[in-house]
């Protein structure tokens, strides 16, 4: 099964609405509790980020019996350095993420925590991709 | 520790879910940064925070935080307590700084979780 959510840029009140269908679908289907809180955490982390930093993109969840996969794609600035971005506390987010209460510098390593697999590919003007797998085996 | 407790100790007033007060919540964290609460807190914790915005309870639904009480007074918009309201989360407000409302609850036996 496969789902995709758009993701608006700069829409602080719409943010987290994709996340949280993904939480509450992940619910539905009876997987188990600890599996949807880090899948949740992760796709929240991953909206935030799109809203934050991209001018839009999408979350794609893909379910199977062995797995769940869920994929940020945006189109923007992309990741110069994604060693640098990957460091706890290194953010380039503006004074509106920070007044929400992100922008800590802590997204894109809170979603590695979360995953079993990680993968994030960024080209520069055009756009960043994450996949992040979670085995439910 | 009982949601009754925690409002007793703080002083606070309930602003949604006052039907849900013998939940228990298992440890506390104090946080006005979400990136923080989103990669520490655990289920059964309760935040205390001094943001009111959409994004804290979105945090919390995310984390399966079922209380948050807001310090220094704060209340939320409407909204944001409407959002509480759909997802069962219980929200207080206490008149106490945040470094104060932790340090009655540590005292009262409320544990972090580090």
């Amino acid at each position: 099964m496969e789902y995709t959510y758009n993701v608006e840029a700069g829409n602080y009140a719409l943010a987290g609405e994709a996340s949280s269908s993904i939480k509450a679908l992940l619910k539905k289907l009876g997987i188990s509790g600890d599996i949807v809180r880090r899948m949740a955490i992760a796709a929240y982390e991953a909206e935030m980020n799109i809203v934050i930093h991209s001018k839009g993109g999408c979350l794609i969840l893909k379910i199977s019996p062995e797995e769940l996969i869920l994929i940020s794609e945006d189109r923007g600035p992309g990741i110069p350095d994604i060693d640098l971005a990957m460091k706890e506390g290194y953010s380039t987010a503006p004074d509106e993420a920070r007044e929400m209460g992100f922008g800590a510098g802590m997204g894109l390593s809170n979603m590695k925590r979360c995953a079993d697999e990680f993968n994030i590919k960024s080209t520069v003007g055009i756009g960043t991709k994450v996949q992040i797998k979670i085995y439910l085996k | 520790m009982q949601l009754r407790e925690v409002a007793r100790l703080l002083n606070a007033d309930i602003l949604v879910g006052d039907t849900n007060l013998d939940k228990e919540v298992k440890f506390a964290c104090g946080c006005d940064l979400m990136s923080d609460a989103l990669a520490f807190i655990e289920d059964g914790t309760l935040l205390l925070t001094g943001l009111t915005n959409l994004q804290v309870i979105r945090t919390a639904e995310m984390l399966d935080v079922f209380a948050i009480v807001f310090v220094r007074g704060k209340v939320p918009s409407k909204e944001v307590i409407d959002m509480a309201k759909e997802r069962n989360i219980v929200l207080m407000s206490t008149d106490y700084t945040l470094f104060e409302a932790c340090g009655i609850l540590y005292k009262a036996g409320l544990k972090g979780k580090s």
